[in-house]
């Protein structure tokens, strides 16, 4: 199949989004499950129901949303911009975040999982051996909550790969800049004699996205005989 | 010297704890009780991994944790290494490594077993490579004693750690304890329902019940006892600490000394030379006022009647016999009492059968090569 320059660099835009946009949000996701996990604290129904939101509320209003808060003069865009001249909206990095915000639940979810199949009682028994908090967590619960944190990235980054909502509302539509593959199959299916095109588009965007399930599916079941789970 | 004063509440109305106890600096102190009586809660507290509402914890005098100090040292910084039911070995790790987990980090001035040595005592030589889920039940129970005692511990915390077991795996793993006791230079608090686990380790005994403490004490001088609930079991009686003195293999017979006199009882596989301790169950002995003859029996020992514990309506009743310096207990009729007229101070016979010793320790290991 041979694409057009303009096509592939769509494709790897997608793929430089999802890529921006699991780097982002992986660290953040993983402390968020775990305070949703292990966590005793007022607000844990909040944070949950709020790190879900975007699972529920419509992407175009999660970019309406991005907007209010990251444009230039947005309460968290303009000191971006005036201190350190960070723009995000109309750019690659503004894509990643809408992207990011979209995902995060799907990796929140994965890597909550994850965690939730690491016994405590391990990290008591580590406990009892000289291993303090920050130890423990590196050296029984990290490795064992791994497979859900992979699971949950690839699957983020499949899912990252096709965000349509958000990034044409934060982001806008330009090629080279923000146009990922779902935003150019978008326009191409509103440009006349475009069907080729979004064609081709739409069957590499299902290639990838397939491709991403089931290497998240391999590496799952890898990592589970490495951890002695088999 | 270990101190523990605890005092614990689960929820507003529930189960309460409220015990104290001390163990001695050397040797295995089990805390003994029927299950849901605190004994796991008391071990949890003291190996930091529990915050009781009220308590002292302290090892030679230093606090690890004093609630009225508001002082509290966390699991980690307490190096007292516990030993689970469940094994708990971290499954993503070989058993050599899980085993060099506690010992890398360990404090460099901490003197302990080295590996090789640990290696050798558990027998675990062949599994180093292996991963936990290739282990058997009791391999990885030896496993986890290893790595604890590798850790290099002030104190070693057991929790029931044969009860998940089924009784061939006990038997298994019962020997191995036995030898980490014998080459730990360090305390052992030892949490379990079973008896037996009490006769084959323990020096001390802690007797719990809802939460309290019924009674502490020295294990021999707990179960010569007779207002403890141990002497309403079956296998209530006395424990004597006696050294192997021959073996008769013709006669199929071996010889215990003990402190006041010496029994007969079968061939048993421990060298000469060596301790063994034997429960001689209360229900096994019976009481003559002159020497029996023509009688199978083997062990007749002249004794002197100490106690009638009278003071119960039960028909059966507990005699406490000195045979010098050991007592021992025989559970009678009351109509034997008023039949053969015993009382305190009576000079009696007892009579106990060779075939009702017990093997209180299963035979040891074979050493390691």
């Amino acid at each position: 199949m041979i694409l057009s320059g303009e096509e592939w660099q769509a494709v790897r835009l997608s793929l430089d989004v999802a890529t921006r946009s699991v780097l982002v949000s992986l660290i953040p996701a993983v402390a968020v499950a775990w305070a949703l996990a292990r966590g005793r604290f007022p607000g844990r129904v909040l944070l949950d129901a709020l790190v879900h939101l975007p699972l529920v509320v419509p992407p175009v209003v999660v970019g309406w949303g991005l907007l209010m808060l990251f444009g230039i003069r947005g309460p968290i865009g303009a000191p971006l911009y005036e201190w350190f001249g960070i723009r995000l909206v109309f750019t690659t990095g503004g894509a990643a975040l809408a992207t990011a915000v979209m995902s995060f639940p799907l990796i929140v979810r994965a890597v909550r999982l994850g965690l939730e199949n690491v016994d405590p009682g391990l990290e008591a028994a580590a406990a009892s051996l000289g291993a303090g908090p920050l130890d423990r967590f590196l050296s029984v619960t990290l490795p064992l909550m791994s497979p859900g944190i992979l699971a949950g990235a690839v699957t983020a980054f499949a899912a990252g790969l096709g965000e349509f909502g958000a990034v044409i509302t934060f982001a806008s539509n330009i090629p080279g800049e923000t146009q990922t593959l779902p935003l150019a199959i978008y326009s191409a299916t509103q440009t006349p004699g475009g069907e080729a095109v979004a064609g081709r588009l739409a069957l590499i965007s299902f290639t990838l996205a397939m491709s991403g399930l089931l290497l998240a599916e391999w590496i799952a079941r890898r990592m589970h005989l490495l951890l002695g789970r088999g | 010297m270990l101190e523990v004063g605890l005092r614990h509440r689960y929820g507003r109305a529930g189960f309460a704890i409220d015990a104290g106890f001390t163990a001695p600096e050397a040797g295995v102190t089990a805390i003994f009780g029927p299950s849901g009586c605190g004994k796991s809660t008391i071990l949890a507290a003291v190996a930091g991994l529990l915050r009781p509402d009220a308590g002292r914890v302290a090892l030679a005098g230093k606090p690890l944790l004093d609630t009225a100090l508001s002082v509290f040292i966390p699991p980690e910084r307490r190096r007292f290494a516990m030993v689970f039911q469940e094994a708990r070995l971290f499954p993503h790790l070989s058993v050599a490594t899980n085993l060099r987990y506690g010992l890398r980090r360990a404090p460099p001035e901490a003197t302990g077993p080295g590996f090789e040595e640990v290696v050798a005592l558990l027998g675990l030589g062949d599994l180093l490579t292996r991963r936990p889920s290739r282990l058997s039940g009791g391999e990885r129970q030896r496993v986890a004693l290893g790595r604890a005692l590798l850790a290099r511990p002030r104190l070693l915390l057991m929790d029931e750690p044969l009860a998940a077991l089924d009784a061939a795996r006990r038997a298994e793993v019962l020997p191995f304890l036995a030898r980490l006791r014998d080459a730990a230079a360090i305390p052992i608090l030892y949490v379990t329902h079973a008896l037996d686990e009490v006769d084959a380790l323990a020096d001390q005994l802690v007797l719990l019940a809802e939460g309290r403490v019924l009674a502490a004490g020295p294990v021999e001088a707990l179960a010569a006892r007779t207002d403890l609930p141990l002497a309403a079991r079956r296998d209530a009686g006395a424990l004597l600490s006696c050294r192997i003195a021959a073996h008769d293999a013709e006669r199929g017979l071996t010889r215990l000394d003990f402190p006041g006199g010496q029994f007969a009882v079968p061939l048993r596989a421990e060298p000469i030379g060596s301790q063994a301790r034997i429960r001689l169950r209360a229900r096994d002995v019976a009481v003559a006022t002159e020497p029996p003859r023509g009688i199978s029996t083997q062990n007749v020992l002249a004794a002197q009647l100490v106690s009638v514990d009278a003071a119960t309506a039960s028909p059966e009743v507990f005699l406490q016999l000195a045979l010098g310096p050991s007592i021992i207990l025989a559970r009678v009729t009351r109509d034997s009492i008023a039949r053969l007229g015993l009382r305190p101070g009576l000079s009696v016979w007892a009579v106990i059968k060779a075939v009702t010793f017990d093997h209180a320790m299963p035979p040891p290991p074979p050493p390691p090569p």
